[in-house]
C-alpha cells in the first residue's frame, strides 16, 4: 500500500479554484518533486496534507490513516494531532522559534510530546537525555554541531533552514514535506540545503519536495509532478518529465530553466 | 522657611500621601494587568457580538478622559439610586437600583483606574499577540504541539518581548495619573503637598512631591530597562 495517497483533491479560496482535482501516490522511501510556476497550487497541496488547510473534497491517506475524506467531520483536537505527527513540513521561510537556541528549537516539540508518555515521571532524566542526544545526532548530520547554543538570529539563512530540517526530522514523520526549501536563500546557500536533502534521500526518507531547482529535482526524485493552474499537467519519472515531456506546457515550463 | 519643625510636619504628610499614591498604583496594576488580557481576548474573539461589545467598551474608555470616568463611577450609583427612589410604581430592577449607595471614594478610584488601564493594556496585548506571525503557530502545529503549548511555550515569550516598551510607557503614565484621584477628594501625594500652600503659604512641599514622582518613575525605568536587556539575547 502507498504511504501517501491523494485522490481528486479540490480546494477553492473564495471563488478561485486553486486545486481542481489532484491525485497521486507515493511509496515508502520514494522522493516526489512537485514543480510548476508560481500560483499553480503547489503550496496548497502541501498545506492540505499537513492539515494547515482543509480541502473541499477528495481523499488523503498517510501510512494507512485517513487524513481527509471529503466531509468536515467533528473530531477531537487530539485525533487531529495524532495524524499531525505522521507528517512533517519544512517551510520556505523556516519559522524557527527566535527565543530558543538551536538545540532547544530541535528538542522543544519532542520534549513536550514525551511528557505524555506513561513512563515520563519515572524516566524523565533519561528520556530528556535521549531526546537531546537524538537532536545532536541530527544536527551533526546537517552540519551544525558547532551551533547548538546559538540563537536563530545568529545564523545564516542556510543554517536556519538546516535547523528547521532537523527540527522536523526529530519527530520521525512518515512523510516529510518541503515547500521550496531554498527559495528564501541567497543562491550560494542553496547547495548546502540540497546536499542535506540528497543525504536524506539516500537514507530512504520518504519526501515530497516543492522546488524550482530542476537539476536537483531530476537527480533526487523517484517521481516528478508538473502542476499547472490547479491540475497535474504531467507526471512521471524524472526522465519522462524532464527529458521527454509530452505536454507542450511542460516543455515550455522546463525550457525556461535551461540555459 | 526650612525650619526643622515645618520639615518634621511636611515630610510625614507627604509620606502619607505617597502611600495612598502607591496603593492606587499597585492595586490598579494588580487588577488591570490580568483584566486587560481578558479584554484583549474579547476584542480578538471570533464571536462577533462579544468582539463588538469589547471594542465599543475600549473605544469609549480610551476616547474619554479618565477624570470623567472617575466622576461617573463615583457619583453615578448614588445619583441613580436617588432617581430610582423617586420613581412611582418601580419594577424589581428599579427597586434594586434604589438600594444602591454612594460608592466608597477609594473603591471608585480603583474601579475607574483599573477599568481605564485594563482597556489600554488590552490594546497593547492585542497588538503584541497579533504581531506574532502565523508561521510561528503553523510551525508549532506541524510539530504536533497543542494550541496551549504553542501559546505558552512559543508565542507568549515573543509577545512579552514586544510589549515591554509600550507597557512601561503606560505604567509610568499611571504613576502620574494617580494624582487625578484628588478630584474626588482622595488624599494622595499632590493634595498632601498642596495643603501647605493654603495652610502655611509654603510652595516647596508641593514642588517636593515632584521628587517622589521622579524617583519612583526613575526606579521603574531602571527596572524595565533591565527586563528589556534580559530579553535582548535574541531578535525576532
Ligand atoms: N489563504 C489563501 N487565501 C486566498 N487565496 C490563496 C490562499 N492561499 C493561496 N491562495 C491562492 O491560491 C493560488 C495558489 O497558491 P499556492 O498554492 O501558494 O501556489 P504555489 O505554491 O504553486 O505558488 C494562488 O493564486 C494564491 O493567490
Ligand atoms: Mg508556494
Amino acid at each position: 500500500m502507498s504511504i501517501l495517497e491523494v485522490k481528486d483533491l479540490k480546494k477553492s479560496f473564495g471563488k478561485t479554484e486553486v486545486l481542481k482535482g489532484v491525485s497521486f501516490n507515493l511509496e515508502e522511501g520514494e522522493v516526489l518533486s512537485i514543480i510548476g510556476s508560481s500560483g499553480s497550487g503547489k503550496t496548497t497541496i502541501l498545506r492540505c496534507i499537513n492539515q494547515l488547510e482543509t480541502a473541499d473534497s477528495g481523499y488523503i491517506n498517510v501510512a494507512g490513516n485517513v487524513f481527509f475524506d471529503g466531509g468536515i467531520k467533528k473530531e477531537s483536537a487530539s485525533e487531529k494531532r495524532k495524524r499531525q505527527l505522521l507528517v512533517g513540513l519544512v517551510f520556505q521561510d523556516f519559522h524557527l522559534f527566535p527565543q530558543y537556541n538551536v538545540l532547544d528549537n530541535v528538542t522543544l516539540a519532542a520534549k513536550l510530546l514525551a511528557k505524555e508518555r506513561a513512563d515520563y515521571k519515572h524516566n524523565k532524566k533519561q528520556i530528556i537525555a535521549e531526546i537531546e542526544e537524538k537532536a545532536k545526532v541530527l544536527l551533526a548530520k546537517v552540519g551544525l554541531s558547532e551551533k547548538l547554543s546559538n540563537y536563530p538570529c545568529e545564523l545564516s539563512g542556510g543554517q536556519k533552514q538546516r535547523v528547521s530540517i532537523a527540527r522536523a526530522l526529530i519527530m520521525e514523520p512518515k512523510v516529510l514535506f518541503f515547500d521550496e526549501p531554498t527559495s528564501a536563500l541567497d543562491p550560494e546557500l542553496t547547495g548546502e540545503i540540497l546536499k542535506v536533502i540528497k543525504g536524506l534521500a539516500e537514507d530512504n526518507v520518504t519526501m515530497v519536495i516543492v522546488t524550482h531547482e530542476m537539476s536537483f529535482a531530476k537527480a533526487v526524485s523517484s517521481k516528478v509532478i508538473f502542476m499547472d493552474n490547479g491540475v497535474i499537467e504531467e507526471a512521471g519519472t524524472p526522465e519522462e518529465v524532464f527529458d521527454n515531456p509530452k505536454s507542450e506546457r511542460t516543455k515550455a515550463f522546463i525550457s525556461k530553466f535551461e540555459d | 522657611m526650612f525650619e526643622r519643625e515645618i520639615l518634621e510636619t511636611v515630610i510625614p504628610r507627604l509620606a502619607d500621601g505617597f502611600i495612598v499614591t502607591l496603593e492606587i498604583f499597585f492595586l490598579t496594576l494588580l487588577i488591570s494587568l490580568p483584566a486587560g488580557l481578558i479584554i484583549s481576548f474579547g476584542s480578538m474573539s471570533k464571536f462577533k457580538p462579544l468582539k463588538l461589545a469589547t471594542k465599543t467598551l475600549v473605544a469609549v474608555i480610551r476616547g474619554t478622559p479618565l477624570v470623567l470616568q472617575l466622576i461617573v463611577i463615583f457619583y453615578g450609583p448614588g445619583l441613580l439610586a436617588s432617581w430610582a427612589q423617586s420613581v412611582e410604581n418601580p419594577n424589581f430592577l428599579i427597586e434594586w437600583i434604589a438600594t444602591w449607595h454612594v460608592m466608597d471614594r477609594f473603591v471608585a478610584v480603583i474601579a475607574s483606574f483599573s477599568l481605564n488601564y485594563a482597556c489600554y493594556f488590552s490594546e497593547i496585548y492585542r497588538g503584541g499577540i497579533e504581531s506574532i506571525s502565523k508561521g510561528q503557530y503553523e510551525a508549532c502545529q506541524v510539530l504536533g504541539m497543542t494550541k496551549t503549548q504553542a501559546f505558552f511555550k512559543v508565542v507568549l515569550m515573543q509577545v512579552v518581548k514586544r510589549i515591554i516598551p509600550p507597557m512601561s510607557n503606560e505604567i509610568i503614565t499611571l504613576v502620574k495619573d494617580t494624582s487625578l484621584a484628588r478630584v474626588i477628594s482622595i488624599y494622595e501625594l499632590i493634595w498632601a503637598g498642596e495643603v501647605f500652600i493654603k495652610l502655611n503659604g509654603l510652595l516647596w512641599p508641593l514642588l517636593a512631591t515632584g521628587i517622589f514622582y521622579l524617583a519612583f518613575n526613575g526606579l521603574l525605568t531602571v527596572v524595565f530597562g533591565k527586563i528589556e536587556n534580559k530579553l535582548n539575547y535574541y531578535k525576532t
